[in-house]
């Protein structure tokens, strides 16, 4: 236990870069509550939704979190990621929300056969299933300005038409910190209350607050596969098996993962990290960047996400 | 490399435990870096993250590719291809949003904004620097202060960044000549004062080979000041100086999750409270004690600007969204009434005289803007007479709020100062301003309470108050239809009037013209009159040319919800102007009628409207028995 930010001794003239940007996040999140009708927040189980819910149960306590979690699911995902999601949900006394898109599950869309059409059908047109489905008007994510150049021009308050397109050149201007929530029916807003932080800064706040984040960070021992150049797990081998129409070749290996999203798309690396001072200390001397193992953004070149989130990706 | 940043690696490597604990007590600067491409800012920005080591190696293999494809460097690296995001951008070869970067060094985690340079782009650098506690004004050491940099610097001085550096950079395509730099410097000197601008730190640079950017170079020995990096890590932030003033907290929510519990959440914008302060809600005035600061992590005995919290108070007083929690003994002001900075960031020009949003921190009111005093030309600094603003255009206007709302002049907060103008019907922002000063203190005329209700009016009545909002074109037919409803409904029994354009006009709006602003105004008194006659429980119909959407969406909001009945003439233009009853459109034609709705003067459709009539396909008489009907019967119970 490393203590608390809250708790810290604050000198009046500092206030840490990670008070501030906990304070502002925190600010973001009371704004769309008090001024959305039906807000949600978007869960992935990865490590900065981790933080978004805590900073949300730090926001709203002594209430519990005004708003469900919604987890737009691929079943893809890893099996400790189901753990922890059913877990957090109890302990925040919050809805949990989960949607699979009918249609992706129907056609039986997986990563290996379908490539970018995975994303696009589970996560792309899920989310947006989803939120019509509830008929959320703002919906918080996690995305940071660090993660991607065209995510470092999005707005903390990302406004979306009814059809959930994204414009970037018609993006409303946001002064001070004054948000405007304001939009006409069927329009809604994403809202990134942790723009401004950088992978670091969910480390270290993870650190001070003990936020509970899933064990596949942490190096272990387990099962793995190499497959299209990449280092992968085999979580589930029976599954792999059938949609690899072959037994991949399995090997103990030593991994961990720096991001997590569905399984087969999420590349391990090889690491003996097993405490979290451990991971940042590997975070930190790393030579790729984090969102290397992913493969979501090489399609399209240079422009990938961008042509994403035009499309309603998030 | 001897370069401090460097050291962090080995520190890292070495005892982790001490890094993180180093690094959490960073502070945080928020700058901003104005100048164009031409001038090497992205450059430079790419060159501090190069520098910080905040570039991995793929980017770092990426970038050299993509240096070598597009970049403007020959066979080196082009550190601004790290910074240009949006795809658009990267093919034209210019920045056109605000991005925003973010590096750290031993000392500070930074923010950089990095905004447009072309005058187009105005309010995207206002946008940028509206958060930011520093100023990098970037020069082209061989072209030395241009109309842009007086724009810049006129714009940060505007946006109230306290801290301003003169970066006078490439410095080494000009041989790093100290007199060409001096000169420079004495230049700007001159300028700055002339706005304003009390102190500046000016130093030489090259973003591209990396002169005095984290290490003094040896090119220029005459130059003995700080470093960019050593001055961006040393000077005071924001919230530091916040966090002196009185406290000012603005609530944002009431957090009430049983009845034992009542907390104010906000995030407090300046000064500091402690448990058992006494502090006073504003515009209310009523004063109460500070008992509990709430936080997850349990209660504080005191917080600063700058920190999140939950307040609890000795007593149940009135308190909610909007108000703001402040010292007792020094309360912000309260007033209806300024004069405001607005620097106008919409396609669509300002329309005096029409009700906008203001969102000022948690407040939102409807105000109106008056025509400009004037606006700033912002590469001479001249003050030109104007009737609008348009895009980009900065002025100076008065502001009326609908109601007195808390503020403290912007030079004293940017959170109390500073707001944002929204158009009430596209929800777009079109304006950011700043409060310089209340124009007279917001006398405190309270509403008469009165004890014969509107329900009491209305039930002796046996109807339910409603406007009829008859809207449509000149000689669409809209009195005529009217005035059958009317008839029909008295028949009935019912007790109604009917307030006619051009009967108004004749008295009440006598005053009022044909121009956009009057028009506006003429609508707005004739919705002030029907909604006092729906207090008095009348049915009030309306005939109306009312031609601006957002005019008839302001009486909308008026009334209270199922009240208001927008009622759509729908005759096509060619078809009045066929009919032509009033003789107007002939005259319009040929050019002695100006301002003439359909002609010169544009008509904006309802969208939805709750009754539509279209009289290509009903007569009066049939339109007018539907609208009764409809009134009648789907909605007019008798309360």
């Amino acid at each position: 236990m490393a203590g608390t930010t809250m708790s810290d001794p604050v000198s009046k003239s500092t206030l840490t870069h990670i008070q501030r940007l906990e304070a502002e996040a925190i600010h973001i999140m009371r704004e769309v509550v008090a001024e959305a009708t039906n807000p949600v927040m978007l869960y992935s189980v990865g490590k900065d939704s981790a933080v978004m819910l805590h900073l949300a149960r730090k926001a709203f306590y002594p209430s519990p979190p005004p708003f469900p979690l919604l987890h737009v699911d691929t079943t893809w995902k890893f099996k400790a990621m189901y753990e922890l999601r059913e877990r957090m949900a109890k302990e925040s006394g919050m809805e949990l929300l989960v949607h699979q898109n009918p249609e992706a599950a129907e056609r039986g869309i997986n990563p290996f056969d379908h490539g970018p059409l995975h994303t696009d059908m589970w996560k792309t047109e899920g989310l947006k299933q989803a939120l019509d489905k509830w008929g959320f008007d703002a919906a918080f994510g996690g995305a940071r300005r660090d993660e991607e150049k065209s995510r470092a021009k999005e707005r903390i308050f990302s406004f979306r038409t009814a059809s959930h397109g994204w414009d970037p050149k018609n993006q409303r201007p946001e002064l001070w910190n004054i948000y405007n929530a304001r939009k006409n029916k069927g329009e809604s807003i994403r809202v990134f209350p942790i723009s401004n932080w950088t992978e670091l800064d969910i480390w270290q706040y993870i650190r001070l607050n003990d936020v509970p984040i899933v064990p596949l960070y942490f190096a272990a021992k387990r099962p793995t596969f190499e497959w299209e150049g990449g280092l992968f797990m085999a979580d589930d081998l029976p599954r792999l098996e059938k949609v690899l129409g072959y037994r991949p070749e399995i090997t103990e290996r030593s991994i961990r993962f720096r991001t997590l999203g569905c399984f087969p798309l999420t590349g391990a690396v090889e690491s003996n990290a097993t405490t979290l001072n451990e991971v940042i200390q590997e975070t930190l001397l790393t030579t790729t960047s984090e969102r290397q193992g992913r493969v979501i953004d090489k399609d399209a070149g240079g422009a990938g996400m961008e042509v994403k989130k035009q499309q309603g990706y998030f | 490399m001897t370069d401090p940043v460097y050291i962090t690696e080995a520190l890292i490597a070495e005892d982790i435990e001490a890094y993180l604990n180093l690094h959490q007590h960073k502070s945080m600067l928020r700058f901003i870096t104005c100048g164009s491409v031409d001038d090497g800012k992205s450059t430079l920005i790419g060159r501090l993250l190069y520098d910080s080591k905040m570039i991995f190696e793929d980017q770092l293999a990426a970038l050299e590719n993509d240096s070598k494809k597009v970049g403007t460097q020959g066979q080196e690296i082009d550190f601004a291809l790290l910074v240009d995001g949006l795809a658009a951008e990267r093919e034209q070869g210019i920045t056109i949003d605000v991005a925003y970067r973010f590096f750290s060094t031993e000392k500070r985690k930074f923010i950089v904004a990095d905004c447009p340079g072309h005058e187009q782009y105005t309010r995207n650098m206002v946008t940028g620097a509206s958060t930011a506690d520093l100023a990098v004004i970037l020069i082209d050491a061989r072209k030395g202060v241009l109309t842009q940099t007086r724009r810049h610097s006129y714009l940060a001085h505007l946006i109230g960044i306290r801290h301003i550096v003169l970066a006078v950079n490439k410095m080494d395509l000009i041989g790093y000549d100290q007199a060409k730099y001096d000169a420079i410097v004495a230049d700007y000197a001159a300028f700055a004062a002339s706005i304003g601008i009390e102190q500046f730190t000016a130093m030489p640079i090259s973003g591209f080979k990396g002169d005095n950017i984290t290490a003094p170079s040896e090119n220029t020995p005459w130059y003995s000041g700080p470093t960019l990096m050593g001055h961006l890590e040393s000077v005071e932030v924001n919230t530091a100086a916040e966090a002196a003033g009185e406290f000012r907290m603005p609530v944002q929510w009431v957090n009430r999750p049983n009845l034992d519990f009542r907390g104010f959440s906000g995030l407090i914008s300046n000064g500091t409270v402690r448990k058992g302060d006494a502090v006073r809600v504003l515009p209310s005035g009523k004063t109460s004690v500070v008992t509990r600061i709430v936080t997850l992590d349990g209660d504080l005995e005191e917080a600063v600007a700058g920190q999140s919290v939950t307040l609890c108070l000795a007593d149940e007083i009135d308190c909610s969204r909007g108000d703001v929690l402040a010292a007792a003994d020094a309360p912000p002001q309260v007033a209806d009434q300024f004069e405001a900075s607005l620097v106008w960031m919409a396609d669509e020009p300002l329309v005096p005289g029409r009700a906008y949003w203001l969102k000022l921190a948690s407040q939102t009111v409807s105000v109106t803007v008056s025509q400009p005093k004037c606006t700033i030309n912002v590469n001479t600094m001249e003050r030109l007479a104007a009737k609008t603003l348009e895009l980009n255009a900065i002025g100076l206007a008065e502001i009326t709020t609908d109601r007195a709302i808390v503020f403290e002049p912007y030079a004293d907060s940017r959170t109390l100062g500073g707001f944002i103008l929204i158009d009430k019907i596209s929800n777009a922002t079109v304006a950011a301003g700043m409060l310089n000063f209340s124009l007279r203190r917001a006398q405190n005329v309270h509403w008469q309470a009165l004890d014969v209700t509107r329900e009491a009016h209305a039930r002796l009545k046996g109807q339910s108050p409603a406007v009829l909002w008859f809207t449509g074109l000149s000689g669409s037919g809209k009195s005529t239809i009217a005035n059958l409803v009317e008839k029909k409904l008295h028949a009935l029994g019912k007790h109604t009037f009917l307030l006619d354009g051009d009967n108004v006009r004749h008295g009440l709006n006598k005053d009022l013209g044909f121009t956009e602003a009057d028009r506006i105004e003429n609508i707005r008194r004739v919705g002030e009159v029907a909604k006092l006659m729906t207090d008095a429980g009348l049915i009030v119909l309306t005939a109306f040319i009312s031609p601006f959407r957002a005019e008839r969406e302001i009486v909308r909001a008026m009334l209270p919800e199922g009240e208001f009945f927008e009622v759509f003439i729908d005759t096509p233009l060619e078809e009045a102007e066929r009919r032509d009853v009033k003789g107007l459109y002939k005259k319009a034609r040929s050019g002695a009628l100006k301002n003439f709705t359909g002609i010169d003067s544009p008509y904006e459709a309802p969208e939805k409207p709750e009754i539509r009539v279209d009289t290509m396909r009903e007569t009066p008489e049939e339109a007018a028995e539907r609208i009764v009907a409809l009134i009648i019967g789907d909605w007019m119970p008798v309360i």
